[in-house]
């Protein structure tokens, strides 16, 4: 957090985290950073952690052990809207969106904490809250615009693929102008064609927006390409963390991947 | 034969000979349409914003109208006995949150549902200890008269609720669909996780739709009780509102407004003119002989959403 310095900001820092749901361990004694800037993927097979990992920096779970230093406020507990307060944005693994409303309302809500007027304004909406609705909207429509879905702006999401889903739901996740996104497998059951395009949105948001970004994702040859640097979590522990040259060298993960062979 | 002219012949004559009559007929049923309404709009709130079919708010109604007429029976006066029920309302909401929603977030439906028919013995029977379970009359002052206008007779009591009503409906309706409080409201009733990610704070949400539930009954239960004395019978009312729920769609807040219109005036257009050809009372069946055939051809009602689900 030292301006003066040359080394990266820290913007998220996790310690020595451990959660367990009864008698099962779904994380134990993680810790590892994420600088200001960089995409910072979390691997590792079915069951190893990642989703709680997840989970556990948006406020969803809360870890027993540990804590959790974001924009250099340490906390060890957090609701998901305060987390969301702070600057914290995300996607799920298994689609969230409101699918009754169209894409621009599921988009409208990203702009939820960003609205101030409070709701006797909006219910005589005129005035103030008139006025906000109108900026709001102007926002919603650029990341409309960036994520190319102009055509289903009026479409009740819940009629779209699987593939545009997932944009809508980037999209939500970026109308809150987040400091730390959090994307839970954006390209699972993706087509190449569709995972291809989903890999350029993130990294333009990456770029454009200087977003700082944190995801999950299975398919190695695209987590080897877009990430600057990798944890990779087993069975809720930490096995390695560096970069994606560094991470593919290891002994452990390769393991970890391709099994051991026993004797 | 007879039968089928007392059906389809004779109403008809009856009609075309007093038209002014049938008016009055009309209009009496758009008045208890409107009261319809505002039990089914108690229910529509809640179910849009939080997915659960509120078994209680029949028991919301009561509850809300014995406080006031117990508190107008100590002495207080009308104005502040109606403040003081309106913040005990807020409170129960605030209860309701703490005691009951928060611990099933993300639940299935049917599980909320249940608890609401725990929440309902709760407020009958705390409602009835309190503050007893005679019939008791309730008078907040609303002008009680009947004018002619026209050929037709109007009571002044019936116009004023349907006006009060009225206002409340459009505010809500508006209020709903075009602010952003409203939208976090619809988005909360899509999807909870998804609600708390984007940083709407589900608990104050639903503490904001179980107030205004809450106050929604106060004013059903005002009107109600003014109409036809408080008593345990108010529970019932939130049975008619389930017709009507049928009709309009349970996510739709015209829907339950024109639902209700439609039963109101259909029960007495039907049991005035038709009436005789059955053997009377048909007013009292009426409402559900609609609602079952509603079930069968357009289930999700006039306004309601088509859920489609994708395999």
């Amino acid at each position: 957090m030292n301006a003066t310095s040359n080394a990266p900001e820290t913007l998220l820092k996790v310690e020595g985290i451990s959660l367990s749901f009864g008698g099962v361990k779904a994380l134990s004694n993680i810790s590892f950073d994420v600088r200001k800037g960089e995409i910072r993927a979390i691997i590792g097979p079915n069951g190893a952690g990642k989703s709680s990992m997840l989970n556990c920096i948006n406020g969803f779970y809360h870890p027993q052990e540990g804590q959790i230093t974001f924009k250099g406020e340490t906390r060890s507990q957090m609701q998901p809207h305060e987390a969301a307060k702070q600057g914290i944005a995300r996607t799920f693994q298994n689609i969230a969106l409101f699918k009754g409303m169209s894409t621009l309302d599921n988009i409208m809500t990203g702009r939820n904490l960003k609205m101030k007027t409070n709701f006797l304004w909006q219910a005589l909406h005129l005035g103030p809250a008139r006025r906000e609705e109108m900026e709001h909207r102007e926002a919603a429509e650029r990341v409309i615009d960036f994520l190319e879905i102009e055509q289903i702006r009026k479409t009740p999401v819940g009629r779209l693929p699987y593939g545009l889903q997932k944009r809508v739901e980037l999209g939500r996740a970026l109308a809150a102008e987040p400091d730390l996104l959090l994307l839970d497998e954006p390209m699972a059951g993706m087509n190449h064609e569709e995972k291809e395009d989903m890999c350029r949105y993130i990294l333009d948001v990456n770029d454009q927006l200087g977003t700082t970004i944190v995801l999950i994702e299975h398919d190695m040859s695209v987590v080897m390409d877009i990430s600057d640097r990798v944890v990779v979590l087993d069975y809720g522990r930490l096995l390695a963390d560096g970069t994606p040259d560094v991470v593919r060298a290891n002994q452990a993960v390769i393991n970890a991947y391709l099994g051991v062979t026993h004797e | 034969m007879e039968f089928l002219e007392s059906v389809f012949i004779l109403p008809f004559l009856d009609i075309a000979d007093s038209p002014v009559f049938f008016l009055e007929v009309v209009i009496g049923g758009v008045l208890s349409g409107v009261m319809y309404s505002l039990v089914a709009l108690g229910f529509v709130l809640i179910f849009k914003a939080s997915g659960v079919f509120n078994f209680a708010q029949g028991a919301m109604v009561l509850f809300s109208a014995l406080t006031l007429v117990g508190l107008m029976e100590q002495g207080v006066p009308v104005f502040l006995a109606i403040i003081l029920t309106t913040a005990l309302m807020v409170v129960l909401a605030i209860l309701i949150e703490h005691m009951m929603l928060r611990h099933l977030v993300n639940q299935e439906g049917i599980i909320l549902f249940m608890a609401t028919i725990g929440l309902n013995f709760i407020l009958e029977g705390v409602g009835q200890i309190a503050w007893g379970s005679d019939v008791k009359k309730l008078d907040i002052g609303l002008p009680d008269t009947s004018f002619e206008y026209g050929d037709m007779l109007f009571n002044t009591l019936d116009l004023s609720a349907a006006l009060i009503a009225a206002v409340m409906v459009t505010v809500l309706a508006l209020f709903f669909q075009y602010t952003g409080t409203g939208r976090a409201l619809r988005a909360v009733a899509d999807d909870h996780q998804a609600a708390l990610s984007v940083g709407i704070p589900l608990k104050t949400i639903w503490i904001i739709v179980w107030s205004v539930a809450g106050i929604v009954a106060l004013v059903a239960g005002i009107l109600w009780g003014t109409k036809a004395g408080v008593q345990f019978s108010l529970v019932l009312i939130a049975l008619k509102a389930l017709p009507v729920l049928i009709l309009g769609g349970f996510t739709s807040v015209p829907g339950a407004i024109i639902g209700g219109l439609i039963i109101g005036v259909g029960e007495k257009v039907v049991e005035v003119y038709w009436g005789p050809a059955f053997g009377g009372a048909i007013e009292g069946w009426f409402a559900y002989m609609l609602a079952l055939a509603f079930l069968m051809f357009r289930p999700q009602g006039l306004f309601g959403e088509k859920i489609i689900e994708r395999v």
